[in-house]
């Protein structure tokens, strides 16, 4: 784990496929306040492309991607 | 002792997995060591995907409608209840009209939910239409019947949602729809998806690209709705879109039973191989309420009630289950409203899609008819 980012929020998506990861982390950055930090847990390795993708589509903030060996955290800041 | 096998649901993966069960262990049910009972809050077992095609007139309400009664094998018990409670500890369900079934195995087959009122532009007194539930579909096909100039959105809004086919075919059968009706040139047609192409399964999207251009239907990707107000769609991503006649593709959830009894956050969450449930004993998951890693499509609870049907009767036998599902999944995909394709996949196999063609898409008008026998447990 990123030892200087702390999340106030997790999605758990490891075990889904795509695009579940990607629409999960969607739906919470949703319904979070701005400045928030969302950590997703993917074990999908398409995540690494398509989460930073909508992240600049969206103008939101990547923050990070962490390779935990079975998964990724990508923490994303909502702006 | 008997063995009660208890099922939660009537839809596909609740029938298929009655009936096999029934012919399964049909000796040890005339022994009186088995009992199959389904409970189910509707008397009709409905195949959902023909209300893709109540908007164009290609199919009635009633062609989607089947008393279970008349589907389900005279062996298994059918309970007509509402439930409201499942115990797991004391493997009991309870039911609002104050029955308590007992269960030594609990296949719960509640499938998906569409939540038109939690979708943004969808549900009462909103501007868009679907086509999930009968009264929608119906309302659609008036819309469409008025509709004759202007831009038609067809939004994926909702994921993941049931058949994942159904929003390719759409635009690409209302296309061909209003080019017999001779108003295609008047009308614009624009499809949306929430991610960066236009579909999740890679091989269809890239499919789709070709022949959106060759039928003029506009895309857009990332496109997340956020509301819907006065003719205009704003997403999270800030775009906008106008329309004057939406259809949406529904958020959909699994029945609060799932979250309840503490079989999933969400969606029941089961062995991807085995159907057990991933918190409870002797619980099964079939269908589109499970969080299986692939699509919610009939195909898959007919494809997994063989493993499921397996591994229950190899318990109730005393035997060692060792069945396992890979999820297979099969959709048929029509490509306007004489062509059709189909994609099969699995687990560890991307599916390959084919050029579409005539026979495909009468293969598909000719299993809408023997989808009946599926549900019967026969094919």
């Amino acid at each position: 784990m990123s030892e200087s980012i702390e999340a106030d929020e997790t999605v758990d998506a490891r075990g889904s496929a795509c695009p579940g990861p990607l629409m999960d982390l969607i739906g919470k950055i949703k319904d979070v306040e701005e400045g928030t930090v969302v950590a997703l847990l993917t074990g999908d390795e398409g995540s690494k492309n398509d989460v930073p993708e909508w992240v600049e589509e969206a103008n939101h903030e990547l923050l990070d991607i962490d390779d935990n060996g079975e998964y990724y955290t990508i923490y994303v800041k909502k702006t | 002792m008997t063995a009660r096998i208890v099922i939660v649901g009537g839809g596909s993966g609740g029938t298929i997995t009655a009936n096999r069960l029934a012919e399964e262990l049909e000796p040890q049910i005339e022994a009186g060591e088995v009992e199959i009972t389904i409970v189910s809050d509707n008397p009709n077992h409905i195949y959902k995907p023909l209300y893709l095609y109540v908007p164009f007139g290609e199919a009635t309400l009633e062609d989607a409608s089947r008393p279970l009664v008349d589907l389900v094998d005279h062996r298994v018990n059918l309970v007509f209840e509402h439930v409201t409670d499942i115990d797991t500890d004391s493997k009991s369900i309870a039911t609002a009209a104050g029955s308590e079934l007992e269960y030594d195995y609990l296949v719960m087959a509640t499938g998906a939910i569409p939540q038109p009122e939690e979708t943004p532009g969808l549900g009462d007194d909103e501007p868009g239409h679907h086509f999930y539930g009968p009264e929608a579909a119906e309302d659609l096909r008036t819309a469409l019947a008025n509709f004759d100039e202007g831009h038609l959105v067809l939004s994926v809004i909702g994921t993941p949602h049931v058949c994942p086919a159904a929003p390719v075919e759409f635009p690409m059968i209302v296309d061909q729809w209003f080019r017999e009706r001779g108003v295609r040139e008047d009308i614009d047609i624009t499809y949306t998806y929430p991610i960066q192409r236009l579909h999740g399964v890679r091989p269809t999207a890239e499919w789709m690209v070709p022949r959106f251009e060759e039928r003029d239907i506009d895309s857009k990707t990332f496109f997340n709705v956020d509301s819907v107000e006065d003719g205009t769609i704003e997403t999270l991503e800030g775009k906008e879109l106008d329309f004057d006649l939406m259809v949406g593709v529904p958020e959909f959830t699994a029945s609060s039973l799932v979250q309840d009894a503490g079989l999933g956050e969400e969606w029941m969450e089961v062995d991807r191989h085995t159907l057990e449930s991933d918190h409870a004993e002797d619980v099964y998951g079939i269908g589109d309420v499970t969080n299986l890693p692939t699509s919610k499509a009939g195909s898959v609870a007919h494809y997994a009630s063989g493993t499921l049907v397996s591994r229950i009767a190899s318990e109730v036998r005393g035997q060692v289950p060792t069945a396992t599902f890979d999820g297979k999944t099969i959709c048929f995909i029509e490509a306007g409203t004489e062509e059709g394709t189909f994609i099969e996949f699995a687990y560890d196999r991307e599916p390959v899609v084919r050029d579409e063609n005539r026979f495909l898409h009468w293969s598909k008008l000719g299993y809408n008819e023997a989808y009946w026998l599926t549900a019967r447990g026969v094919m």
